[in-house]
């Protein structure tokens, strides 16, 4: 039979946990709605990036800007994006683990794996591996504009000396507050958006020249795609956050009522026995 | 004149400026060029400067870097990384940034370290774009 007060302990600290949990949940909902605002806010000018890239782009010949050069593929380097801190369900392991299949795989056709890390989880869970070649930590929770510029030009920078001839970028992304999925999105060479960039390109007149342009385009356009990553990373976060907590807290819920039944039950047989116990005595007093 | 053309600045933090213009004027890759109403279409990169509008008689001024911008249909929109009004503009750290890009870009001269010495000239263009933009903020 449970000790009465061991029960009564237990009960006492899921209680606290199931306090903590709660609050972590409501603190994951508040910053979730930043992260989905700084989201939206940057959208308009994703899009119009990506329409601007399209318009520029078609009816030119990609091979002569260095970072949209498709070589052959020997080198690959995947740039994981994952939250600082944990405690937000499955949602970086689930990154890490598609990081990890595309690795195996990747090698299991000869190319050379290397990685860099954005954010503390993927630092940690790679460390060990050997292939990391540079990380970015610490930033997840305030990161700007510039934080995107210094990866983006490191990986960059990396690509141009021949250190990789494919980037992609493994990622989480926000689909609803319920669902985070990860992903994966080519990163260099750049590929050209699709299925814009038809009307009236020939009548722009371009200041300076289309391919000069075009070299200060591509960089800013790879700063927009890591910062990009890293807002979606960090709604799924506070998403999966939220809903991890709130699971949690959901959890301590029922162990408190089933621990308080055991509680009431042991309690209950106290009673009983010290009962029987006072109506022996009295029997037995009668003689 | 009566014809407007719409204006927008969009940075990664939302829209800055979204409103019908009559001028603007803006730090291109070739020097500073001004657009009109009924401008061809055009697309340019942008310096890090000052942006100036015209609306009915009156200048705004915005502090802008890097970035392109585009002209069509009487439409202008600015793709920069920011854009900031002379109000919101801090006078005593763009100072402190220009003493300090002072002081870089004398270091980088005598050492000669090319990374250095562009990202000095960088935030030495910036907090002078601030500084001008604050400086017209005042009244005349």
């Amino acid at each position: 039979m449970a000790n009465l007060k061991d029960v009564k302990v237990k009960i006492s600290g899921v209680k606290k946990t199931s306090q903590i949990t709660k609050a972590m949940n409501m603190v994951a909902a508040a910053k979730l709605r930043g992260a989905q605002q700084k989201m939206e806010r940057f959208r308009p000018y994703a899009e119009k990036y990506h329409t601007a890239m399209g318009n520029l782009s078609s009816g030119m010949d990609a091979a002569q800007f260095p970072l949209m050069e498709v070589r052959e593929v020997k080198n690959v380097e995947l740039l994981v994006v994952t939250s600082d801190r944990g405690l937000c369900g499955s949602f970086n392991s689930n990154i890490l683990k598609q990081t990890e299949r595309l690795m195996r795989q990747l090698e299991g056709e000869g190319k050379k794996v290397s990685l860099v890390c954005v954010g503390k989880k993927a630092a940690q869970y790679f460390k060990r591996s050997g292939k990391v070649r540079a990380t970015f930590t610490d930033i997840m929770s305030t990161f700007q504009m510039f934080n995107a510029r210094a990866i983006a030009q490191d990986v960059a920078a990396n690509f141009l000396a021949g250190g990789a001839d494919e980037v992609q970028i493994m990622y989480g992304r926000f689909q609803s507050v319920a669902v985070q999925k990860p992903a994966q999105r080519q990163f260099l060479p750049v590929k050209p958006p699709e299925g814009s960039g038809t009307s009236g390109n020939a009548a722009y007149i371009y200041e300076p020249s289309t391919t000069e342009i075009m070299d200060v385009m591509l960089p800013l356009y790879l700063n927009v795609m890591v910062y990009h990553a890293m807002l979606e990373v960090s709604a799924s976060e506070h998403a999966a956050r939220m809903s991890a907590m709130d699971n949690a807290t959901k959890a301590c819920r029922d162990m408190i009522t089933s621990l308080t039944m055991i509680y009431n039950k042991a309690r209950q047989a106290g009673i009983t026995a010290e009962l029987m116990d006072i109506v022996g005595g009295a029997e037995a007093l009668k003689g | 004149m009566a014809e407007k053309l719409q204006l927008e600045v969009v940075t990664p933090k939302g829209a800055v400026v979204s409103e019908a213009v009559d001028l603007v004027t803006a730090p291109g890759y070739a020097g500073e060029f001004g657009i009109l109403a009924n401008h061809a279409p055009f697309l340019s990169t942008i310096k890090i400067g000052v942006l100036n509008y015209k609306k009915d008689a009156q200048v705004e001024d915005l502090m802008v870097s890097g970035g392109f911008c585009e002209v069509s249909n009487n439409k202008v929109t600015f793709l920069v990384e920011s854009a900031e009004r002379g109000a919101e503009i801090d006078v005593d750290r763009a100072l402190r940034a220009k003493e300090r890009a002072e002081k870089r870009l004398a270091e980088a001269m005598t050492q000669r370290e090319k990374i250095d010495r562009t990202r000095a000239e960088a935030a030495m263009q910036r907090a002078l774009s601030r500084l001008r933009v604050a400086e017209r903020r005042k009244p005349k």
